[in-house]
């Protein structure tokens, strides 16, 4: 049996930073199993730019900002499995290990110290949302568009209804234009976009197309392929008001309506799912509810900007290193929990004794707030305070916890964070 | 925009994309082009930004073209090596229509030179081999 | 076309022609059966309940009491010799009123009349035991042990291929436009590809057999098929537990419940509704249908987890006035045999009916000779995701495609896809490889494999990865390339910050 001290499942942008933080320079060996034949993940169809600020500085392009981590991973000596499904991941009695098939070496155990799960998440279907109507070719999710259109130059159709302001749909909405589509709306079923304003303002209004909020699909028309849609205004809890319905006459109906982190291995191995994140529940480490198995990226939670997920996934394999290392915690985490207006925290559990100087708690708001504070409290106390203008359930926010501030508390039971004015 | 000559006083309107608050915030345009007064920004930043953006807009454009003879991929990801003139961005594309690269194709490697006249390369974001 | 002439031709691919057209490739004689679409199994078979009722709902003495009884019998057996997937799980009527119990009295008297095996009523605690997730509110339910589910696609694309391999020969994309008999007593049967004769014409044309029987009978024989919608919800397979047996409600003066099932995929199947309506191709969802889906299936079984969904549907079934299937020759049409109004349980009828209508046709072809033996099947496709590591892997050494993932929903590999597409009568869409191996069925629908399936067919089929298509022509995934509008032309309308000029669709595209 092949063994690693870490194995990182998934080679997007979470897995690559965890492989090359795990590496520590060459003091680990390090395997990433990838199922497609190229590193890079989803950022690989992502052509247009917007990435990297964080990390680099600079405007990069999907691509690109793929290709640096996976030559960094490379060059660090991350040993790169293409080609290879995982299919199960667990954490036996030996040890964690990874069960894959690939076609040079069928089904293989393969056995690691650590294993650091980085799936990344998948889009929500038309199917899930039962959009009444038929079934025809023509309905694609924006991320299956973005494939054809980047990756294989072929164009899904001419007249395009977009539901969902995801900001895949956005981004789609632009390249769909520049490739000679007409982009009739985008309608979102929330009254705001769940996606970055930045992109509302340079792929929709850069080209003149609506964003209708409070909109849905409510019929898709076309037997054999897409005729048209229905679009018509919801009520304020979402259900669509009989009588208001337009027809928009097209052949194409993108959905940018959720991603869902792909936690099916994550689920077959016992890991303790949040059912608001829909990702696992970890701690400061980054390490799930089943010891070893440690996860980052958007199989964790969904993430805006891909320079967090790599910020996020560099310190899940820091410590999945550490533990393969021999590295415990102090084994008692105390909660850190979503107070109001908050819908969910990562990481949901902090060992104090253990945890970094500084720790970034992300978090969604479940909202549009104007002038709040986001505010951490540990039994009553206030512990981190962070002043916001403006926030929106489309950004990610984050609030830094200090260990010797939480330290000074003489212990620690529960942190809280939430909005206050 | 505005450039030159005398105009009609106008107004334009857009968004901040500054921070995701989108203020939207009204341009008054003097009848050269000129900005005469700015209302609806909750900040300075929306100040700055709309006054970028009134005066010369511009964007980066981000495509694909065919990537002939390459084993490993149909198409590699393009995009202009800076900013475009905003108005010039489907001038842009239009004239990516029948460029294609040949493999092998390194990243930054120029696919087409002075595209549409922006006097602006077209430079690969991906590989072909 | 048109010189030669069969011994039968069947109209319609569904489970009912594709088990007649094995029933006759048992027999000297010659063979066709045309499909309107591109595949097998794309009109009621591919969208119903998929289960074999047990065979107590038939009013005794139909034919639909006899042949559901019969095919419930012989399907287990012809499913283990074709590879289908089937499982006898067993199906319950949920009783929710004590006031209501003497329904379940009658449908057991009516289920043993009609033959249905081990049928009793059992009481609360039994059926709680049976089923965790069964209502409060239940009291008792009818057990029938015969009840079983079965997997529709493969067992109509089973049949039709082991009609293939014993010399039946099928034509695709040959909607019959025109029946009618010839001077010398043979039938022409008329597609847009051309026209074929034939001695006898079997019509198991689905919702639309009513067309084809009224062109050839007598003026006061007239068949009336009215498509009656039936809507659908399917779960993932982390709901597909959530029962372990079909339950069905017992009809009650709020009308006729809906099902709750698993299906041999592991998924929870909730449905149908049973509405009547005007278009035969009108196999759209409704909201207030799929709503209606929601409200019923609480009244047997509950907190079913429709967060979970991940597919709606609806299909039609060829009901008529009658309520009884319509099999046999049309009288004044001497040739012409009817498969008609199969309505459910049609599929459960599938194996008998192919058995009646194929003796039916022999009897009117003077019964030729039997075959020495019936070619089986090319063997079934390997479902990786039931093998063996060692057995997966040896799979795989052999064939490095089968160590390919494409699916990673239901784990179907490249080589899966590829066998899919090479059989005898094999896939050439999308829906045509979900049918066979399930790529694409899975909780992402396709997203993820969809393209990657698709490159498989383009390549298998030798055409362009925009012509593939999702279920045959018209459906084609793509309408053009990127910037072919663009190419040689002019500028368009629409620079950035114009607003478009115009909402009117713009489908006149190039083609691929």
């Amino acid at each position: 049996m092949r063994r690693y001290d870490v194995v990182v499942v998934g080679g997007g942008p979470a897995g690559l930073a965890a492989a090359v933080a795990a590496r520590a320079g060459g003091r680990r060996s390090v395997a990433v199993i990838e199922r497609d034949d190229a590193l890079g993940g989803i950022l690989n169809q992502c052509v247009h730019n917007g990435f990297g600020l964080v990390t680099f500085g600079e405007e990069l392009t999907g691509p690109e900002y793929a290709a640096r981590f996976a030559d960094a991973a490379r060059e660090a000596g991350v040993e790169v499995l293409l080609g290879c499904m995982a299919l199960d991941v667990s954490a036996g009695p030996e040890g964690p290990g990874v069960s894959c098939v690939s076609a040079e070496h069928g089904v293989e155990r393969i056995g690691a110290g650590a294993v650091v799960l980085a799936m990344g998440c998948r889009e929500r279907p038309a199917g899930a949302l039962g959009i009444p109507g038929f079934r025809p070719a023509g309905v694609y999710t924006a991320g299956c568009a973005q494939r054809m259109v980047n990756c294989e130059g072929l164009l899904p159709g001419r007249e395009v209804v977009i539901l969902g302001s995801g900001d895949i749909g956005l981004i789609m909405a632009r390249r769909l234009t520049l490739e000679g589509a007409h982009v009739a709306c985008v309608a979102e079923l929330m009254p705001y976009s769940s996606g970055l304003k930045r992109n509302v303002v340079q792929c929709l209004d850069d080209f003149g197309i609506p964003l209708l909020l409070s909109h849905t699909v409510t019929r898709v028309e076309g037997r054999r392929r897409v005729e048209a849609v229905e679009v018509s205004r919801v009520d304020g809890a979402g259900r669509p008001v009989p009588g208001t319905g337009v027809r928009y006459p097209c052949d194409t109906l993108l959905l940018s309506v959720g991603l869902l982190p792909e936690n099916e291995l994550s689920r077959a191995a016992g890991v303790e799912l949040s059912p608001v994140t829909r990702g696992p529940v970890v701690d400061d480490a980054l390490m799930t509810s089943v010891p070893g198995i440690f996860a980052c990226g958007n199989v964790l939670h969904v993430h805006d900007l891909v320079d967090y997920v790599s910020q996020e996934a560099a310190r899940a394999g820091e410590f999945a290193g550490a533990w393969a290392d021999g590295a415990r915690g102090s084994g008692r985490t105390v909660p850190v929990a979503a107070g109001a207006g908050v819908r969910s925290v990562v990481p949901q559990r902090v060992d104090v004794a253990r945890m970094p100087d500084e720790l970034v708690v992300r978090l969604r708001v479940d909202g549009v707030y104007e002038r709040r504070s986001l505010v951490a409290r540990a039994g009553g106390e206030v512990v981190a305070r962070r002043r916001r203008d403006i926030l929106v359930p489309g950004e990610m926010e984050q609030v830094t916890l200090r260990r010797e501030v939480l330290l000074g508390l003489g212990g620690v039971d529960e942190i809280t964070i939430g909005l206050e004015a | 925009m505005g450039a030159g000559g005398a105009g009609k006083k106008s107004d334009k309107v857009l968004t901040c994309i500054r921070c995701p608050r989108g203020c939207r915030i009204t341009v008054a345009l003097g009848a050269d082009g000129e900005v005469e007064a700015l209302s609806g920004n909750a900040c300075p930043r929306g100040d700055s930004y709309a006054r970028a953006e009134v005066a010369a807009p511009v964007r980066m454009v981000t495509t694909t073209v065919p990537a002939d003879g390459a084993r490993d991929v149909a198409r590699v990801a393009v995009k202009t090596a800076r900013e475009v003139p905003k108005d010039a961005v489907l001038d842009v594309v239009r004239a990516l229509a029948d460029v294609r690269a040949t493999a092998p194709v390194e990243i930054g490697d120029v696919v087409a030179r002075d595209v549409a006249g922006t006097g602006v390369d077209i430079v690969a974001t991906s590989r072909a081999r | 076309m048109g010189e030669s002439c069969y011994d039968v031709i069947v109209i319609g691919a569904g489970v009912c022609g594709c088990a007649i057209a094995r029933e006759l490739s048992r027999r000297r004689l010659s063979a066709c059966v045309l499909e309107a679409e591109e595949d097998v199994c794309c009109g009621t078979s591919k969208a119903n309940s998929a289960i074999v009722h047990a065979g107590f709902d038939a009013a005794t003495g139909t034919l639909m009491a006899r042949l559901n009884v019969e095919g419930s019998s012989l399907m287990g057996q012809l499913c283990e010799e074709l590879g289908v997937d089937f499982e006898r799980i067993g199906s319950l009527v949920v009783c929710v009123d004590e006031a209501q119990r003497g329904g379940l009295d009658a449908l057991l008297v009516r289920g043993r009349a009609n033959g249905v095996p081990d049928l009793r009523i059992i009481e609360r605690e039994e059926l709680r035991a049976l089923e965790p997730n069964i209502s409060d509110a239940a009291v008792a339910a009818l057990w029938a042990p015969t009840g079983a589910i079965v997997n529709p696609f493969q067992l109509a694309a089973a049949l039709a291929e082991t009609a293939a391999v014993n010399g039946v020969a099928f034509r695709f994309l040959s909607p019959v436009t025109g029946v009618a008999r010839r001077t010398d007593g043979l039938w022409d049967v008329t597609t847009p590809p051309g026209t074929l004769t034939a001695r006898v014409v079997v019509n198991a044309a689905g919702v639309h057999a009513d067309e084809l029987h009224n062109l050839v009978c007598a003026p006061g024989d007239r068949l009336e098929i009215a498509p009656r919608r039936g809507q659908y919800h399917v779960l993932d397979v982390t709901a597909g537990v959530h029962v372990r047996h079909t339950v069905f409600a017992l009809p009650t003066r709020l009308g006729k419940g809906v099902l709750v099932t698993p299906t041999t995929g592991g998924n929870l199947l909730v449905g149908p509704t049973a509405e009547d309506v005007d278009s035969k191709d009108g196999v759209d969802t409704t909201a207030d249908g799929l709503a209606e889906v929601v409200r019923k299936a609480a009244l047997t079984v509950r907190d079913v987890p429709f967060s979970e969904r991940i597919r709606t549907f609806a299909g039609l079934r060829a009901h008529q006035p009658g309520h009884d299937f319509v099999i046999g020759e049309v009288p004044g049409a001497p040739g012409f045999v009817d498969c008609a109004a199969i309505e459910s349980p049609g599929l459960s009828a599938a194996p008998a009916i192919g058995r009646m209508v194929a003796g039916i046709v022999c009897e009117l072809l003077g019964d030729p000779a039997q075959k020495d033996e019936l070619l089986p099947r090319p063997a079934p496709i390997p479902d990786v995701a039931r093998l063996s590591p060692e057995a997966w892997s040896a799979l795989a050494a052999a064939r490095p495609a089968y160590g390919r993932v494409v699916c990673r929903c239901r784990t179907v590999t490249e080589g899966q896809v590829v066998d899919a597409i090479r059989r005898p009568l094999g896939a050439r869409s999308l829906d045509g490889v979900k049918r066979r191996v399930e790529a694409g069925m899975g909780r992402c629908q396709g997203g993820f494999c969809s393209p990657r399936v698709a490159q498989i067919l383009a390549r298998e089929l030798g055409c362009d990865l925009g012509a593939v298509t999702l279920a045959g022509p018209g459906s084609e995934l793509a309408v053009g390339t990127d910037k072919d509008a663009w190419a040689g032309a002019p500028a368009a309308s629409g620079a950035p910050g114009a607003p478009a000029a115009s909402a009117a669709p713009a489908r006149e595209g190039a083609a691929l």
